[in-house]
């Protein structure tokens, strides 16, 4: 047992951390603040070359063979710099739609409403589905694909088929979004099992872009907390903001344990139940991320409320994907279900 | 990342299993808690069966006379131990996880020679004389003072919070031989016989009702010289030294014990009909995700620990987070429990709900109030991380 990452693992976060760095810098993606598209196309292409979407595919269906593990870390880094659009989605369609795994077609989800319990066709425990009303869909100006997935399983849609609204003020200015009050049914292209699975892995990939922003918004108040003086002091020596920051520490630090541990266990299915650890490490991840996002804001002071500095965004960002593969109430009752499960035993 | 254990990782465990199953149907009844030399009794003989079966000292080095294994064995044996409900380490604590190591580390030949054997035989109890009335989360301004007197040190002064000191044989002794403000600079670190003249214990009752700690008057207690570990004025580094030896698995068997109370809380709150509740469920769900991260990250320390030897930052964190969920924890069985849980005795709950386990849980929530308090306060391990790990600009601290 050795749960540190490997030298191999450290390597390709650094790698994604410096892509990150230079081609997807936060004042230049910024610019595209409030507007319909914020997928930059030669910029997608680049996150697939990178293996951002064919990570966890097959050597032979073009893929670079890694695991759940890798691709979370990946993930993490993607989220620490607050990068845009579909990443989830396209990644869970690489090898079933063509072009997702090399980042020159870009493949949106959507949960589509079912008014059911979330319980998988199957009956088992589940990440549960969000209840979506209305239908709220991000990113659709930027798609290609959309794909529905319910407890069925996942079916296409022609993004330029819907009769889709875009909201206006969007919550994340990153994240535009549109509403329909209905779904076509679309093409099935994958049965339960997959959208059993999408909805088990993208638990747990959401969930590490959460503790990757969970973590960048603790360096910023941190780097702020040195430089701010009051009272002729770095407010970051007052245990008021110290201990907020600490805080932010051991939250992420739990919750990229729990993160790191469900992703081993999709990959190494004898270690545990992957689904609980994917519901456990998603319900932490989003609650330090927004946590982390609001303390961020708070050790700000009043330059923290101000469109300028980025703690809002972080913070935001945190709002979107804690309502994606299953909200915090939904989770805690998946886990208490798994809880009773253990009891019967 | 590999959460699987190795092929002499596992034998390790089943080896461990097939012993404790053997051997602990054998073990007499419990003691009573405020039974002293019951429990001194009751500890040291499992102390000793550990050691005749080869497990006394798994995390003490080979040259110590320990097992020496690696922390990742550690964390084997302290799980499968909590899984098999053995006896905790108890009396044999301050011995075995810090007066040993720290004469392992520091001690001359003689004395490694003649303390370290009959802790990991679990003949000598230790006790620890660190905190002091006026010296607790602020260790350094202790004032408990020694002189010396030829080939002894006159000491006089007061310790407190010392666990186990009824029954202790030795206790490691923190005492001031600096000036008086000379703080971390002028501590010494020395071995008291309990059994010396002008020691006086005065136990301590805590909030849960038990003698678990005692007072320690110490009035012109005379400590030979050879009993010092390490130099004069050298027993700060000397203390620090200690807590290297922690891989990552101080809080193993506590973890376990949470995850169980969890287990045993939404048992009761199916029998009381409570479950039906989705306020109820959602809070037995988080506290599940927090036990199963914490358990994750307990790995994760281990893991570093394994990889580095030198424990990280981790437990620290560990321990803030940990505390904080064991006491949620603890709430949450006294709400299911309802008015069963004003008083720390089994009742018949109605309508033949059977008996209610309060006596267990009500002391498990008292015992969780002191865990943010002992061994570094929640607002202290804040600091350390703050200010260690974020670099944040340290507390203004007199005379540092």
């Amino acid at each position: 047992m050795d749960f540190e990452l490997t030298e191999f693992q450290s390597d390709l976060a650094t790698g994604v951390r410096r892509l990150c760095e230079g081609r997807f810098a936060l004042d230049t993606l910024r610019r595209a603040e409030g507007s319909d598209r914020v997928v930059e196309r030669d910029g997608w292409r680049q996150l697939g070359g990178a293996g951002v979407f064919n990570l966890c595919l097959g050597e032979d269906t073009g893929g670079l063979g890694l695991g759940l593990a890798d691709a979370a870390l990946v993930f993490e880094e993607l989220g620490r710099a607050l990068v845009p659009g579909p990443l989830v989605a396209s990644h869970l369609a690489a090898g079933l739609i063509e072009g997702a795994d090399d980042g020159s077609v870009v493949v949106g989800l959507v949960e589509r409403p079912s008014g059911g319990s979330g319980a998988t066709a199957s009956g088992g425990l589940a990440i549960p589905v969000v209840p979506v009303v209305p239908v709220v869909i991000e990113h659709l100006a930027d798609l290609d694909v959309l794909l529905a997935v319910s407890d069925e399983g996942v079916t296409s849609i022609e993004p330029s088929t819907l009769d889709a609204t875009r909201m206006g003020r969007p919550m994340d200015p990153l994240t535009p979004l549109w509403s329909v009050s209905s779904l076509p049914a679309g093409t099935p292209v994958a049965g339960a099992d997959v959208s059993a699975r999408w909805r088990r892995d993208g638990a747990v990939l959401t969930a590490a872009l959460q503790i990757g922003a969970a973590a960048w918004t603790t360096e910023l108040a941190v780097e702020y907390a040195k430089e701010r003086k009051q009272f002729g002091r770095p407010i970051g020596g007052f245990q008021a903001i110290k201990h907020l920051c600490a805080d932010m520490v051991v939250r992420t630090e739990v919750a990229r344990a729990a993160v790191h541990a469900a992703a081993v266990t999709v990959d190494q299915p004898d270690v545990g139940d992957a689904l609980v650890a994917a519901a456990g490490a998603k319900l932490l991840a989003d609650e330090a991320a927004l946590a982390n996002g609001r303390s961020c804001i708070q050790v700000h002071g009043g330059m923290g409320f101000t469109w300028e500095v980025p703690a809002h965004l972080a913070y935001k960002r945190a709002r979107v994907l804690a309502t994606q593969f299953g909200t915090d109430h939904e989770l805690a009752q998946s886990l208490a279900q798994s809880l009773a499960q253990s009891l019967a035993q | 990342m590999d959460l699987r254990y190795t092929q002499a990782e596992q034998s390790f465990r089943t080896g461990l299993r097939t012993w404790l199953a053997d051997t602990l149907p054998a073990l007499p009844s419990k003691p009573s808690p405020n039974d002293w030399p019951g429990r001194r009794a009751y500890d040291t003989h499992w102390q000793r069966l550990l050691f005749d079966a080869g497990y006394a000292g798994v995390d003490w080095p080979v040259e110590g006379g320990g097992r020496g294994s690696s922390p990742v064995e550690q964390l084997i044996f302290k799980e499968e131990l909590e899984r098999a409900h053995a006896p905790y380490v108890g009396v044999n604590f301050v011995g075995l996880l810090h007066a040993g190591p720290t004469v392992i580390a520091e001690g001359t030949p003689e004395q490694r020679q003649r303390y370290l054997p009959p802790i990991l035989r679990g003949d000598e109890v230790w006790c620890q004389g660190f905190s002091e009335p006026d010296a607790g989360s602020d260790l350094a301004s202790l004032r408990t003072r020694a002189v010396r007197d030829g080939d002894e040190y006159v000491v006089t002064g007061s310790k407190i919070w010392t666990s186990h000191a009824e029954v202790a044989d030795y206790c490691e002794l923190l005492v001031r031989t600096g000036a008086e403000d000379s703080r971390h600079r002028g501590i010494t670190w020395l071995i008291l016989p309990m059994d010396s003249a002008g020691v006086e214990i005065r136990p301590l009752t805590t909030i849960a009702g038990s003698a678990e700690f005692a007072e320690l008057f110490l009035d012109g207690v005379r400590i030979p010289v050879s009993n010092r570990v390490g130099d004069e004025n050298d027993g700060w580094r000397v203390t620090m030294v200690t807590l290297s030896f922690e891989r990552g698995t101080a809080f193993v068997g506590d973890l376990l014990e949470a995850i169980e109370l969890l287990s045993k809380s939404v048992a009761l709150a199916h029998r009381t009909g409570a479950w039906s509740d989705p306020g109820v469920r959602r809070q037995a769900g988080h506290l599940k995700a927090e036990l199963d991260a914490l358990w994750a990250l307990t790995k994760r320390n281990v893991s570093q620990a394994a990889r580095t030897g030198v424990p990280g930052i981790g437990g620290t964190v560990f321990k803030l987070a940990y505390t904080e969920t064991r006491q949620k924890l603890g709430e949450f069985s006294l709400s299911l429990l309802g008015r069963a849980g004003l008083a720390a005795h089994d009742s018949e709950g109605l309508d033949g709900l059977g008996s209610l386990p309060a006596e267990a849980m009500v002391e498990d929530w008292l015992r969780g109030i002191s865990l943010t308090i002992a061994a570094g306060t929640s607002q202290i391990q804040r600091n350390i991380v703050g200010e260690r790990i974020l670099g944040l600009p340290k507390e203004p601290t007199r005379g540092l």
